[in-house]
């Protein structure tokens, strides 16, 4: 881990109407870092991804980004041109339901593909081997190149995802639940990859989890949402071996019973 | 107004080319604007026409707007003059605008087309207009029409290639033969209406203005004379036209876009220049193909093709244009051998 943040959230929040969706969150992320946000359900986690993603227009507060070339911007200031291309570049998002992150009537290679298509690749050869180089780190077989992920199982769906991510050797990489719905041995094996790829890499990523199985096995620090607030933050050893807040205390502690 | 009159009898009033004034100053603002940004789609609130949506009624608001009484107008479908729908069209503005007509390419001042490009080379003081089923390219993978339009605002068409991409995976090459994507002046990506790729070379620096409506979606979009139109490839798998292995069996015509006739039921068939008026004018300057019928049946307008001539087609509509003399029209099913012909690669609808 490098000494300067990647990516700084200062008194961030989101309100919808009248509900609150999160609130004053702070933040830093480090190149390399794995931060998971933690919290039951309703709590804000995917509203504070989407802020940190600009998916969601904040109503408060602020979120910056280091670019590759050093300088450190105010997200709010990219115009929508830089901001897409950072976005399907330099960040990455796998998403819980599979559908919102591939295109699912595209073929796997196309899929992959895309992103290289997008910064202007045009040679259709160099193309098929970097996405056949592809769908080998994320272990799906060759000979599945021209199939499209309707006929994928939910594990080789996510794995796509995170291909088609990666292809662009992103910095950042937004999760949410990416293992929601997979039943455990498929979620093991995901993690496991998911694992590998972001030490080999150097990614930095922020993971939506309410399994804090997912966050003790991928995670190097993470923060604990409720009722839209941040109310704890730490390694994640530390937070899950010894939290602090009486509401991290009973949800670690719920866990372990069951 | 235009008053017709039949047989002495006062019929119908019209204004000039159906449209009312306001409406056709709103079509031209559409145009102009769409002149100044070659390739892009500019809304236009399009009117009823007294046609069905299918039956070119963008292309016709485009063609009522730009006709002046001066005009000669030309009107095709499939490249024939003759098929039902063209001679529709050009009647209704023979009532409508009491224009002069022609099916002459060189004699034409505006041409409204269906599915293709005159082979005649058009001229600078020529428009053409298209007529477009389904005007936005990216549809068919993005179907957000929020989410397209930020896509040709940004210039973002990586999809446009994923489409491509598709293709050379599934077919070994890309396999769109009609509706082929192009890149307009280096910026917009345009979808030429379902014209053969054949077709897609004589848009680039075409001296002729080309205007684009498409009715049922209320867009118009324009190429200006002189303008580069790109069709979009891979370095690896470049932009090709389809090729005939033999020339028009009547004209003798190489080069030119060829759609495969049934002769009768024992397989006999012929392949023809697709462009009607192209292929009689050749043979009226002496050109003959091998099954051109002798000299003595020309140059009488009755087709020499036969009554019983039916066009291939893969086209669910072609029955609309059922030929009026007996040049049966159908989709032109790109009756090329060379590599990308055969079955029409989108679909290739009216409007
Ligand atoms: N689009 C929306 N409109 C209105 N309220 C919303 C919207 N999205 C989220 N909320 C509310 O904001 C709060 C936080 O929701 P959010 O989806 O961020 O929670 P979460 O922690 O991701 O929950 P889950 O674990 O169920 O996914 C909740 O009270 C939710 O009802
Ligand atoms: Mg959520
Ligand atoms: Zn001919």
């Amino acid at each position: 881990m490098t000494e300067q943040p990647l990516l700084i959230a200062e008194t961030l929040g989101k309100n919808y109407g009248a509900r609150i969706g999160c609130r004053d969150v702070a933040l830093e992320v480090y190149p390399g870092e794995v931060l998971a946000v933690v919290g039951e359900s309703g709590s804000g986690k995917s509203t504070l991804l989407g802020l940190l993603s600009t998916e969601l227009e904040p109503s408060a507060g602020r979120v910056s980004y280091r670019l590759r070339d050093g300088s450190l911007r105010d997200l709010a200031t990219l115009g929508a041109a830089e901001r897409r291309l950072l976005m399907r570049t330099d960040w990455g998002f796998v998403r819980q339901n599979p559908a919102d992150g591939l295109r699912m009537a595209v073929s796997a290679g196309g899929n992959v593909g895309e992103r290289l298509m997008a910064v202007g690749r045009r040679h259709y050869g160099d193309i098929r081997t970097e996405a056949l180089d592809w769908l080998g780190r994320v272990e799906i077989a060759a000979d599945r190149i021209d199939d499209d992920p309707r006929s994928f199982s939910g594990g080789m769906r996510q794995r796509l995802q995170i291909a088609r991510n990666l292809v662009t050797r992103p910095r950042l990489v937004f999760m949410d639940e990416p293992t929601g719905g997979l039943d455990v041995s498929v979620q093991a094996r995901l993690l496991d990859l998911v694992r590998s790829l972001v030490s080999e890499m150097g990614l930095a990523v922020i993971i939506v989890t309410h399994d804090l199985a997912v966050a003790r096995l991928l995670s190097h620090r993470m923060v604990v949402m409720r009722q839209g607030r941040v109310i704890e933050t730490g390694l994640t050893d530390q937070v899950l071996d010894d939290p602090r807040e009486p509401y991290t205390q009973l949800l670690v502690s719920s866990v372990l019973a069951a | 107004m235009t008053t017709a009159t039949l047989g002495g009898m006062p019929a119908i009033t019209y204004n000039f080319a159906y449209l009312d004034e306001q409406t056709k100053r709103m079509i031209r603002r559409a145009i102009l604007k769409a002149i100044a940004v070659p390739g892009y789609q500019v809304p236009f609130a399009a009117r009823e026409m007294p046609m069905p949506y299918g039956w070119g009624t963008g292309g016709v608001q485009v063609t009522a707007a730009v006709l002046g009484p001066d005009d000669v107008l030309k009107v095709i479908d499939q490249g024939a003059d003759d098929t039902t729908n063209a001679v529709a069209i050009r009647g209704f503005f023979e009532k409508t605008a009491g224009v002069a007509t022609t099916t002459a390419t060189t004699e034409a001042t505006v041409i409204q087309t269906r599915h293709r490009i005159p082979e005649t080379p058009l001229r600078d003081d020529q428009i053409l207009v298209y007529q477009v089923p389904i005007p936005e390219p990216l549809r068919f993978l993005e179907p957000r029409e929020t989410e397209t339009r930020q896509m040709h605002a940004l210039e973002e068409y990586g999809l446009m290639h994923v489409k491509l991409y598709e293709d050379i995976a599934r077919h070994g090459h890309i396999a769109t033969t009609y509706a082929y994507p192009v890149e307009v002046a280096g910026r917009y990506v345009m979808d030429p209406s379902p014209i053969p790729k054949f077709d897609n070379p004589k848009m680039d620096d075409c001296p002729a203005l080309q205007l684009f409506g498409a009715g049922r979606e209320k867009r118009i979009y324009a190429i200006p004379p002189h303008t580069r139109v790109r069709s979009l490839d891979f370095e690896d798998h470049p932009f090709e036209v389809q090729r005939f292995a033999q020339p028009c069996a009547l004209c003798a015509a190489r080069g030119v876009y060829l759609d495969e006739v049934i002769l009768d039921d024992r397989g006999g068939r012929m392949f023809v220049c697709s462009d009607t008026d192209y292929c009689e004018s050749r043979q009226a300057a002496g050109h003959r193909g091998e099954m051109a019928p002798p000299d003595a049946a020309l140059p009488q307008p009755v087709s020499p093709r036969g009554e019983d001539a039916t066009r291939v087609s893969d086209d669910a509509s072609s029955d609309l244009s059922a030929s009026a003399r007996g040049r049966p029209a159908g989709a032109g099913a790109g009756a090329g051998t060379g590599a990308g012909t055969g079955a029409g690669g989108t679909e290739a609808g009216h409007d």
